[in-house]
C-alpha cells in the first residue's frame, strides 16, 4: 500500500452524503443497468446507503458507482467507475453504473476533452472515493466484530477477518458504515496490487446501445415539449437583415417564429461561447418534420456584416477580438497562407545558430504541408433541451463542458449559477464540437421566450454549416544535413487560419543543435474550435512526413533515424523546455518496429511509420499499404501506445482503432471549402467521410506495459495517423503527399 | 393530415400526420421509438435504417404514405429481449463507442445476414457502406457481423 493525502476533504464527502436524499430518489428505471440479468439474479436492494458522492451500497451487496464525467464514446462510463471500484474492492458483477448529475460541489472536472478524464480522475479523487468507502466498511466491520480494522481484508465485495473467522458482504455492513469519519490520509493500492484495473471489461451501456434505448440528447423528451430549429446566415460574414414568416406561421403545427441573440456583441463571452451567427431566426412547433418544413417557408434577407469587436474570456483573462468583415474563399485562403509563410514569422524558439548551420549545410531539404478546414460531424447533430421557468433553468443534453455552459447560460439569462441545472445525456460523438455552448444558450433563450419546454435540434445542414471548425493550416519545414548526413539544423514555420498549429517545444526540438520555430496566423470570420487533438492533428502529420523525407535524404531507416535523434535528446538534450520524454517516445517506436515486422519486408506491402506525443500519451503507428488494381489500399495498421497503466484494455484498444480509422479518413478524404463565405459542403453527400469499404482490414494495438500513472487515449492515437498514411503511400506509389486530404489535393490547395 | 395504420414491430400503430412525413420522424416524434436515429435526412449515413418488409431501408427518405401495410421493424423490435444474434455479437465484441450509429449498423447487418447468412468481408463492407460511423468502429462491426453469422 502507498499512502497518499486524501484529495477529497471530509467536508466534501459529508456534503455529498447530505445530497444523498436527492440521489436516493432517482427511480430505478433511470439507472440504465449494465446487465439486466445481474439485477434479476440479485434483485433490488431494500435500501441504498450512500457512503460518499461517488457510490452507494445496497443492503443486498449491489453497488452503484457514479460515472462522473460526460460520455461521448471514450467509454469513461465504464473506465472511471472501474477506478473507483478497484479501490473499493468490488465484485464488478454486482456494480451498477449511474451517470452522475452535473454537480461541481461533489465532482471535480466534469469535462470531456483534452484526453484528461482518466488522467485527472486517477490523481484527483476517484481512487480516494473508493478507498474512503472501503475504509468506512472496514471500520464498521471492526466495530461489529470487536477486532482491529487493520486485520480485516477485502476482496470482491466481501470483508474478512481471518483470525476470528468473521466475514460479511459489503451489503451487510453498509448501513453501519454510513457517517464513519474518514482520516486525512487514505491508503491507495500500488500498481502491483491492482486487480480490476487492467482487466478487459465490456461497456456497461452495451446492452442499452444495441437495443436502441433513448439515451442521447436528441432522444430526450418531457411532457408538453416543443421542437425548435434555428435559421442562421448562409455564409460567414453575413448577418440577419429581416425576415417574413407570414406563410411559415400558418403552417401545420407551427407555434411561433422569432429571433434570438445568443451572445450580444457588447457582453463578454465565455471561453467556449464561440458563435459566428449570434442573431438567428427561430421556428418553434410541435414536431421535427413540421418545423423543418416551416423553416424552408421563412423568407429571410441577409446582409454583409461589418467588422465587429467582441470580448472573449480566455484562460489568461479577457481579450478584445476584431472579427473581420468579408466573404472568404478557400482559394484565397491558400494563397494568403503561402504569402504569410514567405514572410518572417514570430519566433517561438531558437537554439544555437540555425542561420549559420543552414548556410554551411551539405544538403538542405524544404517542404510545405497544408490542410483544409474540417467539420466535426458528430453523428448526433447539435441539440439541447431547455425548460426555463421563473425559478429554474432546467437543461438536458449532450455536452462536453457543462461547467462552462452553466456559466454561459447563467450570464445570458441573468440568473445565479445555482438556478441552472444541467442533466448530462450520452453524446452521439463530440470530437471537441460539444465543448461549445451556443446551442445550450439558444435552447434556454427559446424556452424562456416560449414559456415551455423546448428541444432545439440542428439539421445536419445546420450543424455542418454553423462553424467552429478545425482550422486550415500550413507548415514549412527545413532541415540541414552535413556531409555525414547528420541533422545539424531544423526549422519549422507554421501558421493557419486563424491560429498557428506550432508546438515549438515538441520533438525534434531538443534533438537538434540548431533549431528555429516560427508562427504566424491570418484573421478570419470563420469560427474555429477544438477538434480531436487540436493543432497536433495537423502538425504531427507535417512533421512526421517531413522527418520521413529527411531520413530518406540522409540514407537512413526512418525508425532508426528517429531513434538516433531521441538518443541525442535523452543523453544530451538541447534546451530545457522539451515537451516529451525521449525514453517513452523511443519505447513506442521500438515496440511498433517489433510488432509490425518492420525489419522483415514483405512482397507487395509498403510500410509507413509515424510517432507522436501529445495529450500526455505516446503513440507510434506502422501502416501497411498494398496496391489493388492500381489503387493504394490500407491493409493493416500496427499501433504501439504508451498511456501508462491501461484501465480497460478492451475499451482502450477500441479507442485506438477508432482514432486510426478517423485519421485515415481525414487524411485521405475529408475537407470543407468556402465560396463567398459559404461552405461548399453541407451534408454527407458532399462532405466525404471514411466508410466501411475504406477501413483497413486489421488494426493491431499494443500497449507498453509500465506502472506509470494512466493518461488519456481519446486524442493521442489520432495525430500520428496522417503521416503514417503519407509515408506508406509514398512507399507504395513513389509520390509524396503534402496537402491533405491526399486523395483530392489539387482540387482545394490550388483552387 | 391523414391517418395511417402502420405495422411496426408486430403491432398495429395508428398515426395522424402529413402524408409526406418521413417514416423516421413518425417513429421518433409520434411513436416515441427513438432507437432509430437521425443523422443526415438524405439517405447518406444509414443512422435511420429500419426494415421494411425485411429489407434495410433509410427511414429518413421514405414518406409515411408510401408504406401501406408493409411490416416495419425497428431496433426496438429486432428481438424481444435484445438477444438477436447481431445484438449478442455487438455486445460480445464491445463494438460501440458513442453508439449513435449502431442501431442503423445493426439493422443493416441483420438484413444482410438474413439474405446472406455467411457474407464475405467484401459483402459486409458493401452492404454496410451506407452506414457511417464517425467514431470509426468499422472493424469491430465487421467482426461482429461475422460473429453473428455463427450464433
Ligand atoms: S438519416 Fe437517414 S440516411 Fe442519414
Ligand atoms: S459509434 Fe459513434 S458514430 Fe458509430
Amino acid at each position: 500500500m502507498s499512502r497518499t493525502e486524501s484529495k477529497l476533504s471530509r467536508r466534501n464527502f459529508l456534503k455529498s452524503s447530505a445530497l444523498a436524499g436527492g440521489g436516493l430518489m432517482i427511480s430505478f428505471s433511470w439507472l440504465v443497468s449494465c446487465n439486466s440479468k445481474r439485477e434479476e439474479a440479485l434483485g433490488l436492494p431494500e435500501e441504498w446507503f450512500e457512503l460518499n458522492g461517488f457510490l452507494k451500497i445496497g443492503d443486498n451487496g449491489l453497488v452503484t458507482i457514479m460515472a462522473p464525467n460526460p460520455e461521448f464514446g471514450q467509454n469513461v462510463t465504464t473506465s472511471l467507475p472501474m477506478i473507483i471500484g478497484e479501490e473499493l474492492d468490488v465484485d464488478w458483477n454486482k456494480v451498477i453504473v449511474e451517470q452522475a448529475k452535473f454537480n461541481t460541489d461533489v465532482f471535480t472536472r466534469q469535462f470531456a476533452g483534452g484526453s484528461q478524464s482518466v488522467r485527472q480522475g486517477w490523481v484527483n479523487g476517484l481512487r480516494e472515493a473508493g478507498a474512503a468507502a472501503k475504509y468506512m466498511l472496514k471500520e464498521a466491520a471492526a466495530k461489529q466484530w470487536g477486532v482491529s480494522a487493520s486485520d480485516i481484508t477485502t476482496k470482491e465485495g466481501v470483508l474478512s477477518h481471518v483470525a476470528s473467522g468473521n466475514s460479511a458482504g459489503y451489503g451487510e455492513m453498509a448501513s453501519l458504515a454510513v457517517g464513519i469519519e474518514i482520516p486525512e490520509t487514505l491508503e491507495l493500492k500500488k500498481p502491483s496490487e491492482l486487480t480490476l484495473v487492467g482487466t478487459a471489461r465490456k461497456n456497461v451501456r452495451g446492452k442499452d446501445i444495441v437495443t436502441g434505448k433513448p439515451m442521447f440528447g436528441i432522444d430526450y423528451e418531457e411532457e408538453g415539449m416543443l421542437i425548435a430549429m434555428i435559421i442562421h446566415p448562409p455564409a460567414f460574414g453575413m448577418r440577419l437583415k429581416s425576415f417574413d414568416a407570414t406563410t411559415a406561421k400558418q403552417m401545420s403545427g407551427i407555434k411561433e417564429v422569432f429571433t434570438i441573440t445568443s451572445f450580444p456583441n457588447d457582453e463578454p463571452r465565455g471561453y467556449f461561447s464561440t458563435d459566428a451567427f449570434t442573431e438567428t431566426v427561430v421556428v418553434v412547433g410541435n414536431t421535427t418534420w413540421e418545423v423543418m418544413q416551416a423553416k424552408k417557408a421563412v423568407r429571410v434577407e441577409w446582409e454583409q456584416s461589418p467588422a465587429t469587436q467582441i470580448t472573449t474570456a480566455g484562460f489568461g483573462g479577457t481579450q478584445q477580438v476584431t472579427v473581420p468583415a468579408g466573404l472568404e474563399n478557400s482559394t484565397d485562403h491558400y494563397r494568403l497562407m503561402q504569402q504569410m509563410a514567405a514572410r518572417p514569422g514570430r519566433i517561438e524558439r531558437r537554439d544555437g545558430n540555425p542561420e549559420a548551420a543552414f548556410k554551411k549545410a551539405a544538403k538542405v531539404i524544404e517542404r510545405t504541408y497544408t490542410a483544409p478546414f474540417l467539420a466535426h460531424n458528430a453523428m448526433e447533430p447539435m441539440n439541447f433541451f431547455a425548460r426555463v421557468t421563473d425559478d429554474m433553468v432546467h437543461l438536458a443534453g449532450p455536452l462536453q463542458a457543462p461547467e462552462f455552459a452553466e456559466q454561459a447560460v447563467a450570464n445570458r439569462l441573468g440568473v445565479p449559477l445555482e438556478k441552472v441545472d444541467i442533466k448530462m445525456t450520452r453524446m452521439g460523438g463530440g470530437f471537441g464540437r460539444r465543448a461549445y455552448d451556443h446551442y445550450v444558450v439558444e435552447a434556454a433563450l427559446i424556452s424562456r421566450h416560449m414559456k415551455a419546454p423546448v428541444k432545439l435540434v440542428y439539421t445536419r445542414e445546420d450543424d455542418m454549416t454553423n462553424g467552429i471548425y478545425r482550422p486550415s493550416y500550413h507548415a514549412t519545414y527545413r532541415a540541414a544535413l552535413d556531409e555525414n548526413n547528420n541533422l545539424i539544423a531544423f526549422h519549422a514555420k507554421a501558421g493557419g487560419i486563424p491560429e498557428s498549429p506550432l508546438h515549438a517545444n515538441r520533438f525534434p526540438a531538443g534533438a537538434v543543435e540548431n533549431y528555429l520555430a516560427e508562427s504566424w496566423q491570418i484573421d478570419s470570420n470563420i469560427t474555429v474550435g477544438a477538434f480531436r487533438a487540436p493543432r497536433s492533428n495537423f502538425i504531427a502529420g507535417a512533421e512526421q512526413s517531413f522527418l520521413d523525407e529527411v531520413a530518406e535524404a540522409a540514407g537512413k531507416d526512418p525508425i532508426e533515424f528517429r531513434l538516433e535523434l531521441l538518443k541525442r535528446a535523452r543523453e544530451n538534450p538541447v534546451g530545457d523546455r522539451n515537451d516529451y520524454e525521449a525514453d517513452r517516445y523511443a519505447g513506442v517506436l521500438e515496440l511498433v518496429r517489433e510488432k509490425s515486422n518492420w525489419d522483415q519486408p514483405e512482397e507487395g506491402v509498403s510500410r509507413g511509420v509515424s510517432a507522436y506525443f501529445c495529450h500526455n500519451s505516446y503513440v507510434a503507428h506502422v501502416l501497411d499499404v498494398e496496391m489493388e488494381g492500381g489503387e493504394p489500399r490500407v491493409k493493416k495498421v500496427t499501433c504501439a501506445v504508451d498511456c501508462g497503466i491501461v484501465i480497460n484494455p478492451l475499451a482502450a484498444a477500441n479507442m485506438v482503432e477508432g482514432a486510426v480509422v478517423d485519421g485515415i479518413g481525414h487524411s485521405l478524404y475529408s475537407y470543407l471549402t468556402f465560396n463567398n463565405g459559404a461552405t461548399e459542403q453541407n451534408n454527407f453527400n458532399r462532405y466525404r467521410m471514411i466508410r466501411h469499404s475504406e477501413a483497413p482490414e486489421t488494426i493491431d494495438v499494443h500497449f507498453v506495459k509500465n506502472d506509470i500513472a494512466p493518461t488519456g487515449l481519446g486524442e493521442p492515437p489520432f495525430p500520428p495517423v496522417f503521416a503514417a498514411v503519407a509515408n506508406a503511400l509514398y512507399k507504395a506509389t513513389g509520390k509524396r503527399h503534402y496537402n491533405q486530404p491526399y486523395m483530392v489535393q489539387q482540387q482545394i490547395s490550388l483552387g | 393530415m391523414a391517418s395511417f395504420q402502420l405495422q411496426i414491430n408486430g403491432e398495429n400503430r395508428a398515426v395522424n400526420v402529413d402524408p409526406n412525413t418521413p417514416l423516421l420522424w413518425v417513429l421518433r416524434d409520434h411513436l416515441s421509438l427513438k432507437g432509430t436515429k437521425y443523422g443526415c435526412g438524405i439517405a447518406q449515413c444509414g443512422a435511420c435504417t429500419v426494415h421494411l418488409n425485411g429489407t434495410a431501408v433509410r427511414s429518413c427518405s421514405i414518406p409515411v404514405s408510401a408504406i401501406g401495410n408493409q411490416p416495419i421493424t425497428t431496433i426496438e423490435g429486432l428481438s424481444e429481449n435484445g438477444d438477436h444474434s447481431v445484438q449478442k455479437a455487438w455486445v460480445e465484441l464491445d463494438v460501440a463507442q458513442c453508439g449513435y450509429c449502431q442501431p442503423g449498423q445493426m439493422m443493416s447487418a441483420a438484413a444482410l445476414l438474413k439474405a446472406n447468412p455467411n457474407p464475405t468481408d467484401e459483402q459486409i463492407a458493401s452492404s454496410l457502406n451506407g452506414n457511417l460511423c464517425r467514431c470509426g468502429t468499422y472493424l469491430r462491426i465487421k467482426q461482429a457481423v461475422k460473429k453473428a453469422a455463427t450464433l
